[in-house]
């Protein structure tokens, strides 16, 4: 995703390549540690169960642990997608867990009350009307702090608190079981053999990343986040901006919510999405965004999102003592984070440099330099 | 970054005024002689267990005449502290509450204790060693729920010669995640071919249960049996079985405990082996012990709820009547 470099580089001079590629660089540095978290927890898995990694057919479906972390950490794709845009506008949203319990309440409510859960237009009726319920929620949102000019934190924290008192109303405070076949594919169907979770998640990553990257809307949300007043004197329209990306967020909460009710067939307005909104933060941190706005990458997100899961995964394979489970995802939240602060990366290039003339970094940074 | 941490604190503020407001009723202070109000703080509603233990306490004290003063906690400690502390400084008459975890409470009950409020716990216990600190505790015996899986554990596997059970822990420091493991592991002692290959926290869900018991296929192939702490989690276990193209019930056995509607049907289909009731219908006995409280009688310290277990028979019989 380091695509926002290209058009500079279409009309540069030999410098300006030079220092493209070595954004390019440092682009790829940052989501160095993510990564090797990410592969470091494959191994250590590997390493407890040697099949870890091995994929059997399953009644016509793919099988094994690897799938499970597409399909449990879809959700989390989905969410920290959505947290992403609206973090780079130098925003956040909190309210998504509660959009994420409110969709699953609503779509299975919906689905219970009818006369034929089984029925596909039922079915998707309920998915539209959820999404039509997700879209108003986030533009509540928006409304709030685009228009209110609301602080993003506070704005979405009302959203938060009451919206699982919403998803509890529409429940009746019970948790609504619901089986329905065709809703049941949303989060634990299959797919060409794949869960339709993770198709369903990769197909609006690849639809945002095609929107924001092949077109200028992505530079437009980075120019809000770095300075909203200048881009909007720039002719930037920094307030539909804004609006759009809680809404946004919304909308990707509420297809979270689906994935998790309908993996579940029941609607637990207590428990679906509890913290989710954390776990967003986190991903979309781990990938190298930074929560003070502007700049962003997607694939940063979507690394962080599998180290999560992935992590959640592994202190269930691994066995960890559920008492200890908590120190132990700190721990390696911490490891990474301290890995990818700017003075340990600029630690490890000095002692990159000092290794020796044939390292190619010095002479470019010179070039900079000039 | 200072100012956005104030107006957040100020947001949360607020937002927990409009909660109290809404949850406060009408606007009586409280503690008047002939009137008797009761404040009462819930775990929060995260099974279908719990949101019937909810239902039955409200509908008895509403058909008592006695005004209930409710909260959630949502599952966390710290609000139940915080409804705590309101209740005393309304004066209601008596505190009732089940606490999320069981430590860390001898604070907030000697604040009751000072203002002269009878603290009844329901359902779950504090490990508090004081017991002055809390007039009665209502609620199951969960070591003997444990004991009761473990025993009919041992009668299904009397033949077998190795057994290898996987455990879905309730949420971690909770009373009845420690003692349905503590329970089980006393019953099953004795027999060493019993083996916990592994043990973890599902929280209570259907989502945690499901996505423990698909980890615990995959990195253990021999699994007999399933004991869940709660039906929610066994019915989560169910769908990761079957989605690993086994049969739940036959090819790998579950016990759970709680006894709720969805648990129940479950067993009646054969997907789970046995349930071991936990029953959520205290109000009627919350009720009595508030109003002698509140005559000035004494109440026992300890009191357990009368329960039962189910096997699949059983479970058919009893389905047509089950209210939760």
């Amino acid at each position: 995703m380091n695509t926002p470099q290209d058009p500079k580089n279409a009309l540069a001079s030999p410098l300006a390549s030079r220092t493209g590629s070595l954004v390019h660089a440092a682009v790829r540095s940052r989501l160095v540690w993510p990564a090797v978290a990410l592969i470091a927890l494959l191994v250590t898995n590997v390493v407890k169960s040697p099949n870890f990694l091995s994929i059997r057919i399953q009644d016509g479906h793919l099988f094994g642990s690897l799938i499970d972390i597409l399909r449990n950490g879809a959700p989390i794709v989905l969410v920290a997608l959505g947290m992403t845009l609206v973090i780079a506008t130098r925003g956040i949203d909190l309210s998504v867990g509660a959009v994420v319990a409110i969709s699953g309440a609503f779509a299975l409510s919906i689905i219970g009350g009818s006369d034929n859960p089984n029925s596909m237009g039922v079915v998707l009726g309920a998915v539209a009307a959820s999404l039509v319920f997700a879209l108003v929620l986030g533009a509540w949102n928006g409304l709030l702090i685009a228009v209110f000019g609301i602080q993003p934190i506070i704005a979405t924290l009302i959203l938060m608190t009451a919206g699982r008192g919403i998803a509890m109303l529409i429940t009746e405070g019970q948790i609504l079981t619901v089986s329905s076949a065709p809703y049941k594919v949303i989060g634990g169907g299959y797919w060409f053999a794949l869960p339709a979770s993770i198709i369903i998640a990769a197909a609006l990553f690849a639809l945002v990343a095609i929107l924001t990257r092949k077109t200028a809307l992505g530079m437009l949300i980075e120019s809000v986040g770095i300075n909203p007043e200048a881009s909007r004197l720039a002719g930037v329209s920094s307030r539909v901006i804004i609006f759009m990306v809680y809404t946004f967020s919304a909308v990707c909460a509420a297809i979270a919510g689906l994935m998790i009710s309908s993996n579940i067939t029941a609607a637990d307005a207590n428990s679906a999405g509890l913290w989710i909104e954390m776990d967003a933060i986190l991903a979309v941190v781990l990938g190298g965004t930074s929560l003070a706005g502007g700049r962003y990458s997607l694939t940063g997100t979507l690394i962080g999102a599998f180290v999560i899961q992935t992590l959640t995964t592994t202190v269930y394979s691994i066995g960890i003592a559920p008492e200890i489970t908590l120190v132990f995802k700190a721990l390696v939240v911490i490891a990474v984070v301290l890995l990818q602060a700017p003075r340990t990366r600029a630690g490890f290039a000095r002692l990159r440099s000092r290794k020796g003339p044939s390292v190619p970094s010095a002479p470019r940074e010179k070039a900079i330099v000039r | 970054m200072k100012k956005i941490l104030g107006l957040a604190l100020t947001g949360a503020l607020l937002v927990s005024m409009v909660g109290c407001a809404a949850g406060g009723g009408d606007e009586s202070g409280g503690g008047g002689d002939d009137e008797l109000i009761v404040g009462f703080s819930q775990v929060g509603a995260e099974s279908g267990w719990r949101t019937a233990n909810t239902k039955d306490i409200q509908g008895a004290f509403e058909e008592a005449g006695i005004e209930l003063k409710f909260s959630d906690a949502q599952g966390k400690q710290e609000n139940q502290i915080k409804a705590i502390r309101s209740y005393i400084q309304q004066q209601v008459d008596v505190i009732a509450f089940s606490p999320v975890v069981e430590s860390g409470w001898d604070t907030v009950l000697n604040e009751a204790k000072d203002a002269g409020i009878p603290v009844v716990l329901t359902d779950r216990a504090v490990d508090s060693e004081d017991d002055t600190l809390y007039e009665s505790f209502l609620g199951s015996d969960f070591i003997i729920e444990g004991e009761r899986a473990g025993a009919w554990v041992l009668e299904e596997f009397a033949d077998a010669d190795v057994v290898n059970v996987v455990e879905l822990q309730g949420t971690t420091g909770a009373a009845p995640a420690n003692d349905r493991a503590q329970g089980f592991r006393d019953a099953i002692a004795g027999e060493d071919k019993f083996e916990i290959i592994a043990s973890q926290t599902g929280d209570f869900t259907r989502a945690g249960g499901k996505q423990v018991m698909e980890a615990f296929l995959k990195s253990n192939p021999d699994i007999d049996l399933v004991y869940a702490h709660n039906d929610d989690m066994g019915l989560g276990a169910i769908e990761a079985i079957e989605a690993a193209g086994l049969v739940p019930g036959t090819d790998i056995k579950i016990v759970t405990v709680d006894a709720v509607k969805d648990g129940m049907q479950a067993l009646a289909d054969g997907k789970i082996n046995f349930i071991v009731e936990c029953s959520p219908l205290l109000g009627a006995q919350l009720v009595d012990i508030v109003t002698t409280l509140h005559d000035g009688g004494s109440v026992e310290k300890r009191i357990v709820t009368e329960e039962t277990t189910f096997t699949q028979e059983q479970a058919i019989e009893a389905l047509p009547d089950r209210q939760y």
